[in-house]
């Protein structure tokens, strides 16, 4: 499972990482890797207003879709447009060409609740453990 | 294998475990008196005997086989080649289930691969999904892939009066709860006066309910103009001769497939087509056969999409629509099949031609007018001289005809206006035999 030291991780798989003042925020590696072969990713409008833990799009796989949650409350500011026609980024690139969105976050102190990469590291081997 | 999953000891294993005594207790909130009724019910009978009884009973009907029928408004009496039955009645055909497995459903695949190629083709759209319940769910699949496009934020649908009166009623059946402001009217000027930034669609029908139909483009640009889906419910029939929606701007074309080798067959099952464009195609309800090729390169066919269902989504789907209508389809592939590019022109001819011809005879009667103030298709509009229940009961009772719809049900102000419908089905002879009737009508 690859990491990247600089962001933070959500429960839900989502990563974090600064960039200027604002967050770029994209799924994990270790999620890539468990939904295998991406299909189709839906994204926020840029302009919408989210809550931590709010639902801003659907990744969908050959084996599942699923649910993207906010790691954090913000404002989009941008979302990476070319993976409607190249969805698979995520997959080879998740920490950096596959990004999803940037926002401006509302509460920049939530970032410091989230994981490091140990404790991302840990709650993963937790997870497949049980 | 136990046929009977549950012995004496499991249910009361399981009984004592939510702490009752027995099965008839779980019952207890139903009211005593309807809880255990006794029926009195006669003695057993015979096979033989319940036939005959189910004979004598039936024979009580009239149906559109013992005379000739003038009534449309939505279902729709069209001929069903000969072809269409031997096709759909092989047992190949016949499965409980939904095609999952490529490797055991090849000819069911490619039967709805045909069937959608066929539908993109007659409504001039891009993508077509496996079929729906009918015409009316497939209508409220549109309102809900609208809905979805704009990703839920626009509320309001706006509905042309003149689409299917239980249509709508299925519209807004579907979506109660969702919190969405349907608005309706009957004019072009007053839809688009409706159309707002807050408008996820608008809906017409074409041919409308009363048969007309008219250059859609206007409506098209209108709703178009301010970001709505414009949605066309069209007659697949009438699609042989008029122009296809998608040439008109549609963004989903859906509509009723019965008139496509399905027969009336006392109401259902029906069919429901839905047709959209490429860009549309993660939000649309059902599933999608597509073609594809195997290890071997060898061409075949595959469930490609299904994003909205619930065996993907799971909870977050968006459709509960988890199959396809899939024997009906397939009567609609034979029949567009069969009868081609040019048999399906001929039909639509058909019906326009014996519908301009009955109607041209029954405007000349005394007592009655046809309303002409847009061009019609196979159903038109008669104002009578009487109201329209009266006349039905004589054409029943004195003629054997099944007469007209019944427009005031629906319209108050077409009280007393009858919707006929004439199709390839109904020969000179029945339709000189209705004139003549409502000419004594009218006299």
């Amino acid at each position: 499972m690859k990491l990247d030291p600089e962001a933070r991780y959500a429960k839900t798989h989502e990563w974090a990482r600064w960039d200027g003042d604002e967050i770029v925020c994209g799924i994990t590696d270790h999620a890539q890797e468990s939904l295998s072969d991406i299909v189709y990713v839906e994204l926020p409008e840029v302009g919408d207003t989210l809550e931590k833990g709010d639902v801003f799009g659907v990744v969908e796989s050959v084996k599942a879709a699923s649910d993207l949650y906010m790691p954090m409350g913000g404002e989009i500011t941008a979302i990476n447009e070319t993976l409607e026609d190249a969805p698979e980024l995520i997959n080879q690139d998740p920490y950096g060409e596959g990004w999803m969105i940037r926002f401006k976050p509302s509460d920049p102190a939530e970032f410091d609740a989230l994981m490091d990469p140990a404790e991302y590291e840990a709650f993963v081997a937790e997870e497949e453990g049980e | 294998m136990p046929f009977i999953p549950h012995s004496e000891a499991d249910r009361k294993a399981m009984l004592e475990a939510i702490g009752v005594r027995s099965i008839e207790d779980l019952f207890e909130d139903v009211p005593e008196r309807v809880r255990f009724p006794e029926l009195s019910l006669p003695p057993g009978v015979s096979e033989m005997e319940v036939r005959w009884e189910l004979e004598t009973l039936a024979q009580v009907n009239f149906t559109t086989t013992d005379g000739p029928c003038f009534l449309g408004a939505g279902a729709y009496r069209h001929f069903v080649p000969a072809v269409v039955d031997a096709v759909l009645r092989r047992g190949e055909f016949y499965t409980a289930y939904t095609p999952y497995q490529p490797e055991i459903s090849q000819g069911t695949l490619q039967a709805i691969f045909e069937y959608q190629t066929m539908i993109c083709e007659l409504t001039g759209m891009e993508v077509s999904n496996a079929s729906h319940y009918d015409g009316a769910t497939a209508t409220a699949e549109a309102v809900i892939t609208a809905l979805n496009v704009h990703r839920r934020k626009r509320r309001k649908v706006v509905l042309s009066r003149y689409v299917h009166p239980e249509y709508r009623e299925v519209v807004r059946t579907y979506t109660q709860g969702m919190g969405l402001e349907i608005v309706e009217a009957e004019e072009a000027a007053d839809l688009k006066g409706l159309l707002n930034g807050e408008t996820a669609c608008l809906i017409v029908q074409y041919p409308d309910f009363l048969g007309r139909f008219e250059d859609l483009t206007p409506l098209a640009e209108a709703a178009h103009a301010v970001g709505a889906l414009f949605v066309v419910v069209a007659d697949p029939i009438a699609l042989g001769l008029l122009k296809p929606p998608g040439e008109f701007g549609a963004d989903i074309v859906v509509g009723e497939g019965q008139g496509m080798g399905a027969g009336l067959n006392f109401g259902g099952p029906y069919l429901g087509f839905f047709a959209t464009r490429m860009k549309y195609v993660r939000k649309m309800a059902g599933r999608l056969v597509g073609q594809t090729v195997d290890a071997e390169g060898k061409r075949g066919f595959v469930l490609t999409l299904s994003t909205r269902e619930q065996h993907i989504r799971r909870e977050k789907a968006t459709s509960n629509i988890c199959t396809n209508q899939g024997l009906v389809a397939l009567a609609a592939a034979v029949y567009m099949a069969a009868l081609g590019k040019c048999g399906m022109r001929r039909v639509a001819e058909l019906c326009y031609h014996k519908a301009h011809y009955a109607a041209d005879r029954i405007d000349a009667l005394k007592g009655f007018t046809v309303l002409r103030d847009k061009p019609f298709f196979k159903e038109f509009v008669v104002r009578c001289p009487r109201p329209v229940k009266e006349i039905n009961d004589f054409l029943l009772d004195e003629w054997g005809i099944i007469g007209g719809y019944d427009l005031g049900r629906d319209y108050p102000h077409l009280e007393n206006h009858m919707l006929l419908c004439v199709t390839e089905m109904n020969p000179r002879e029945e339709i000189d035999m209705l004139v003549e009737a409502l000419g004594e009508v009218g006299s």
